[in-house]
């Protein structure tokens, strides 16, 4: 479905995670992140970028390899997004959610 | 289910059992649910407490006698070694899917902010103290502090 998100229309699944990741940009990033009440400071950018480029390596994201991913440690993970981090982080990096178990 | 509309907010594990199914069971719960933005806890009573005592925890194994889901003959897997072999067999293929051993598993759940209790009368049971158990564990409560730390709205309780 088609939402508008920083004055553009974007087109997002149900769950609204981007499904094309050519749109995204930062301005779509920065409004998904106020979307989720978190301001992105450049920890933040740190870390989706880091996530974007898995993503593009198609690497198969979850908690333990964020934590030795050596961008950031799980604990941190958790202070910078707060309630279900790797969901979080991901939707605002548009990319998809992760199908991870741990 | 009215409260909320049953969402919910917290998992109380309660961990028995020290066979590695089971506390990977626990564990995979309990950092799912932190994943998810629940909060959990887990309560480590009787032989769970083997999951996070420093000595024992990273010598778990699987049952391989009185488990029909392994598929083998009761006789079979009492012989020497057996469980020792399915077990080290189990950890070959949880490595594959990326699940880390039972420390790291142990040190991605303290850093994701699950907390971790050891049962005060299985401690006891076993002559076990603080000291013995994994540094990440919170304290050594007795139930009725388990109890405590579980009162709330959509807190759930789970007993593996």
């Amino acid at each position: 479905m088609e939402k508008i998100i920083a004055g553009k229309n974007i087109t997002v699944n149900e769950e609204g995670y981007l499904t094309d990741f050519s749109q995204w940009d930062e301005q779509v990033g920065e409004a998904l992140a106020a979307e989720a009440n978190i301001p992105l400071s450049a920890r933040h950018w740190e870390i989706l970028k880091y996530l974007q480029n898995e993503q593009k390596n198609q690497v198969a994201l979850s908690i333990r390899r964020i934590g030795k991913s050596g961008v950031t440690d799980i604990k941190e993970f958790y202070q910078l997004f707060p309630n279900a981090p790797l969901k979080t982080a991901t939707k605002i990096a548009g990319i998809p959610k992760p199908a991870s178990c741990i | 289910m009215s409260e909320n509309n049953g969402a919910i907010k917290k998992m109380m594990i309660i961990l028995s059992k020290g066979t590695l199914e089971n506390v990977y069971a626990a564990f995979v719960l309990a950092n799912g649910a932190r994943m998810e933005g629940i909060e959990s806890e887990i309560f480590f009573t009787f032989f769970g407490l083997e999951a996070v005592h420093k000595k024992k925890l990273e010598h778990l194994h699987v049952a391989t006698v009185g488990n029909p889901a392994m598929h083998m003959p009761t006789m079979l897997g009492g012989l020497p070694g057996m469980e020792a072999l399915a077990s080290s067999m189990m950890k070959k293929e949880m490595e594959k899917i990326d699940m880390p051993d039972v420390h790291e598993f142990l040190d991605i759940l303290t850093a994701s902010g699950v907390k971790l209790w050891a049962c005060k009368l299985a401690m006891d049971m076993f002559h076990y103290k603080k000291e013995d158990l994994y540094e990440g564990v919170d304290a050594v409560i007795t139930v009725g502090d388990f109890y405590k730390q579980s009162q709330g709205e959509g807190v759930h309780m789970l007993f593996v």
